[in-house]
């Protein structure tokens, strides 16, 4: 089994293990060790094909194996990039690439509106923590950003684009769960956007999915009652005997008091869930007596935005800066 | 910096849509050029016959109808569709002239042309003329900087324009008032 | 007179026609292939010749060939990239319109090397009128026997066909064009794998760029070693030039790879010297690489002459040199402005951007956007430092070189032209008219090149 060494910690990993995946594993191992995790906001491991796009995740592989130490010239994707046995990666120890991370978490942001105060995912969006994480303070964008105009695709979700980041995993849910893609991306370059054909509803038993998937508030779940801060909600583990053989029925309910606010599936410690879920479980389900709750859901990695941070001068400011404890 | 200018995605006052006995004809032919499980590799030559038979635009219709030749999702058209610049997702003018501003034309003088045409037509470029006649574009590169300034309109080039060229040009058109395709043989 | 191998009969009567070709020496190449050679002999000249693809990156044709995967019982395909979209290139129309059937048997010899029983032609989709003349030299060629099962007898099989695409520079890129020959945006893949392992619909695929394949001819016909005659160093053979710009013979030239850059400028027998006024500057491989000044172009940081080849060209890396590239070569008077040219060149990249990855499609479009605001004075000291870092942060973070392709430019006008730059801060009057180069010339202050 090839070892590899990220951070100056070793670790050895099954053939065919990605960076991303060793890092993590890593992680794992050792808590005190995440650090060595790279940021990834358009991988997602259960979905085949995903990763390489949004370039968060770029590391610098110092030697590329022991059979052929030399360093490879450019930044890799983690995600996409396959461990040699006596490779050498730096993630946190090379000023440059966190430099370039710092770059193309820039890039991510001088299009984005900046409107967490008023956007569902607060409190749970990863474009937060990056910004908070590997961002600059402040913003160099002069100019327009880009916009566009909230629409529904379908009765149960809706789609902020302006606050898309194109991770295309929306995209590859829609390909690799449900039975017929109709939305995707169109146009190109930096005009490209998620759109359905025609406004096209999106209907399909696991299309909800696409709104766990995505690491900003571009998605959202129209069923959301009283969209409330998710600190304000209590998110517990629970699950049903779901009707569809493909849904495993285990999900988050995120309650107040005794009222289901909204179903999500369960994301693990990476912000990915550990099972996708279908339609009926999460848009139909909204009463605790469907369900056999397990006990709480403990939340330990995303950033959480106290709501008192209002964000004075859009065009100009860096992210409202996270909290990284919710309130009580 | 892509296209801005909106696709037309509604159906309203849109004609409808149907090939030709000759277009489906080519489409066979084009579909036969990949193995057979690989069909969808047809799907730019023929969104280019769609175009060409729907005047020079791709309409809902036309979309539908290419979706439906190959079995695809519609929305796999709709993705490749609004991908390439050649496609246009509106309607244009009888004559769509596509002036090369790309910098070797830059160099050669495709600024004087390009104003001289708006000028003489009296649009900006991305607009038709009222009578439905001219829609100016700005393209890039289109292989010809060594014979720049240039146009392409349909399937042909004009090279090495002067004002003069262009005004003689734009009269022959005028007279000969014929919608010009890529397609064109 | 330099030799020509690609171009010899450009002017021959009926040379567009299979018969007129055949009249010249047509097809010789596969005659011999397939009748005297097999597969292993001509990968063997081909290496032989040091060839490098033509498309842009030179890398060498022999080596590529012999990355191609081999697994049983799975096709392997042969795909031209005649996408051509590279501005300031035109190499590939020019052969392709007057010469098809060149491409056709190249293409022919080369499958029959690398094993491919069918393979096609990317076309871009503005060539519209050529890829009616490739299919009716197709066709040509498949009626005489060409094509088809059981070529000359000697029991291997080929189809050619061609393809258009929609308009899409990013199409030229390898794998972009693969996805766009599966009827797909023209997303670039991710690499690894690479093509020679799994490309057109996940078999092993070789893709050359049309240059590349129309040299195997004369490499198959004389030999490698006579074709690596040609040509200094690691840069053998002929190599098409478009030249455009400023000068007063633009065309399609074919040269001796190795003749000096000014004979190339200067000489009438090629681009006839600069029109009318002074030589400025000069983008020598097509938009993507590094712009480099009048005195750069004669001459390297060292002082010797400089020579049209991939070395030369590229000698004192980014610092003082460029790259051949794809031959795409423009000269720029001194009425001409870096800043305006390199703002069109940024809007370029911005336009063809296929938008997949961040750094790329976020930072072309804010180039385009400060560039556009120095051209028109209305810039600031501190956007040619902003230009400067958002380049460096595009470059080598993308998923396919088109991120470097923007990046480039920026950076090597900047470096040679910053006080041009400042100019346009300095005097925003003087730059209101586009033209403002036109009357006065802006006088660069000579730099003293660092080695
Ligand atoms: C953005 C981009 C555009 C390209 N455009 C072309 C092109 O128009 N024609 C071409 O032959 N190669 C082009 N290339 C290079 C191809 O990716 C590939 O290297 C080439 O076709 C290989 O052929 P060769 O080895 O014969 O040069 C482009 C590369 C990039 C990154
Ligand atoms: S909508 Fe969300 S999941 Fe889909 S591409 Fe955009 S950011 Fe990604
Ligand atoms: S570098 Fe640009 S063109 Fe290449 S994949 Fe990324 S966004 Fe697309
Ligand atoms: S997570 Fe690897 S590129 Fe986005
Ligand atoms: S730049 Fe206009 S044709 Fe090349």
């Amino acid at each position: 089994m090839p070892k590899v060494t990220i951070d100056n910690i070793e670790i050895e990993v099954p053939e065919g293990t990605t960076i991303l995946q060793a890092a993590r594993m890593i992680g794992e191992r050792n808590k005190a060790d995440r650090h060595v995790v790279p940021p990834a906001m358009c991988y997602y491991t259960s979905l085949k094909t995903s990763g390489g796009y949004c370039r968060t995740c770029i590391v610098k592989v110092s030697q590329g194996s022991t059979k052929d130490p030399r360093p490879m010239p450019k930044p890799v994707a983690s995600c996409r990039t396959n461990v040699m046995d006596g490779m050498v990666v730096q993630n946190t120890t090379s000023p440059e690439l966190l430099d370039a991370r710092k770059g193309v978490t820039e890039f991510l942001l001088i299009n984005h509106p900046l409107d967490c105060p008023i956007c569902d995912q607060a409190g749970e969006c990863h474009l937060q923590d990056l910004g908070y994480e590997h961002g600059a303070e402040g913003s160099r964008y002069e100019f327009e950003r880009r916009t566009f105009d909230p629409i529904d695709i379908g009765d149960t979700i809706k789609l902020h684009m302006t606050r898309c980041i194109l991770c295309y995993r929306c995209v590859k849910v829609a390909e690799q769960l449900t039975d017929g893609r109709v939305h995707g991306v169109i146009n190109r370059g930096d005009v490209s956007e998620i759109s359905t054909y025609i406004q096209q509803a999106v209907e399909n038993d696991f299309s909800g999915n696409m709104i766990d998937v995505c690491p900003v508030g571009a998605l959202t779940d129209k069923t959301f009652r009283f969209a409330s801060r998710v600190w304000y909600t209590k998110p517990v583990d629970a699950h049903r005997d779901c009707e569809n053989p493909k849904c495993t029925g285990k999900v988050v309910l995120w309650l107040k008091g005794n009222e289901v606010l909204r179903v999500t599936g369960r994301k693990d410690q990476w912000g990915e869930v550990e099972s996708f879920i279908c339609n009926t479980c999460r848009f139909d389900k909204k009463d605790v007596k469907h369900w056999t709750v397990e006990g709480p859901r403990h939340l330990d990695r995303h950033s959480v935005i106290a709501p008192t941070t209002t964000n004075s001068s859009r065009s100009r400011s860096s992210l409202p800066r996270p909290l990284r404890k919710a309130p009580p | 910096m892509a296209s801005t200018i909106k696709a037309v995605t509604t159906t309203e006052g849109v004609a409808p849509f149907r090939f030709s006995e000759a277009g489906l004809a080519e489409c066979r032919r084009l579909i036969a050029r990949y193995p057979a499980e690989q069909s969808k590799s047809a799907l730019l030559p023929i969104l280019h016959v769609a175009q060409s038979e729907n005047d020079g635009w791709l309409s809902v219709y036309a979309m539908d109808a290419v979706a439906e030749v190959l079995g695809i999702q519609r929305i796999e058209v709709f993705e490749v569709a609004s991908f390439y610049s050649m496609y246009n997702l509106h309607p244009v003018g009888t004559y769509h002239l596509e002036v090369c501003r790309t910098t070797p034309c830059m160099l050669r003088g495709a600024d004087d042309l390009m104003a001289h045409l708006e000028k003489r037509l009296g649009i900006h470029v991305g607009e038709t003329t009222k009578d439905g006649m001219f829609t100016l574009k700005g393209v890039e590169c289109l292989g010809s900087c060594g014979t720049a300034p240039m146009l392409q309109c349909g399937a042909k080039y004009h090279e090495n324009l002067t004002p003069e060229r262009a005004d003689s040009l734009i009269e022959q058109l005028r007279a000969e008032n014929k919608r010009q395709n890529y397609t064109d043989q | 007179m330099a030799r020509k191998l690609l171009l010899e009969h450009d002017n021959k009567p009926g040379i567009q026609g299979l018969e007129g070709y055949r009249a010249n020496g047509g097809y010789r190449s596969v005659e011999k292939a397939l009748k005297t050679m097999g597969p292993e002999a001509v990968l063997e000249e081909v290496k032989k010749s040091g060839l490098r693809g033509r498309g842009g990156a030179g890398f060498p044709t022999g080596l590529k060939w012999s990355f191609m995967a081999k697994p049983p019982g799975v096709p392997r395909y042969l795909v031209v990239n005649a996408d051509e979209s590279e501005p300031g290139t035109f190499k590939d129309r020019y052969l392709m319109e007057r010469i098809p059937h060149i491409l056709i048997e190249g293409m022919i010899t080369s499958s029959f090397a690398l094993g491919a029983n069918v393979s096609y032609i990317y076309i871009r989709g503005e060539y519209f009128y050529i890829y009616r003349i490739l299919e009716r030299a197709i066709e040509e060629a498949r009626a005489a026997g060409w094509l088809g099962k059981n070529i000359l007898g000697s029991g291997f099989d080929h189809d050619i066909h061609v393809q258009v695409g929609a308009g899409a520079y990013i199409c030229g890129e390898e794998t972009a064009l693969l996805e766009s020959l599966e009827g797909k945006r023209g997303n670039p893949r991710i690499k690894p794998p690479f093509p020679a392992v799994k490309g057109l619909y996940g078999c092993p695929t070789v893709v050359n760029n049309v240059e590349t394949i129309a040299a195997v001819v004369p490499i198959v016909n004389d030999g490698g070693e006579e074709y690596a005659k040609i040509g200094i160093g690691k840069s053998t053979g002929t190599k098409l030039i478009s030249a455009g710009g400023n000068i007063n013979k633009p065309g399609v030239y074919e040269i001796d790879l190795g003749i000096t850059c000014e004979e190339f400028l200067n000489s009438d027998e090629w681009c006839g010297g600069v029109q009318g006024r002074a030589l400025k500057a000069l983008v020598p491989g097509g938009s993507s690489v590094p712009i480099i000044p009048a005195e750069l172009y004669f001459k390297t940081a060292a002082g010797e002459a400089r020579l049209m080849t991939y070395e030369s060209l590229s000698d004192g890396g980014f610092a003082t040199g460029s790259m051949l590239g794809s031959g795409g070569f423009y000269a720029y008077n001194d009425a001409q402005c870096i800043v305006r040219s390199t703002w069109n060149h940024t809007r370029f990249y911005a336009h063809e951007s296929c938008g997949q990855c961040s750094p790329c499609r976020e930072g072309t479009g804010w180039m385009e956007k400060v560039l556009h605001r120095i051209e028109n004075g209305e810039g600031r000291l501190e956007d040619i430092d902003l230009l400067w870092d958002i380049q460096r942060k595009i470059e080598g973070n993308t998923i396919c070189p088109l991120g470097d392709a923007a990046a480039w430019p920026v950076a090597s006008a900047i470096r040679h032209f910053r006080d041009e730059f400042e100019f346009h801060v300095y005097h925003p009057q003087k730059v209101k008219d586009p033209k403002h180069f036109e009357k006065t010339p802006f006088v660069r202050k000579p730099k003293t090149v660092a080695a």
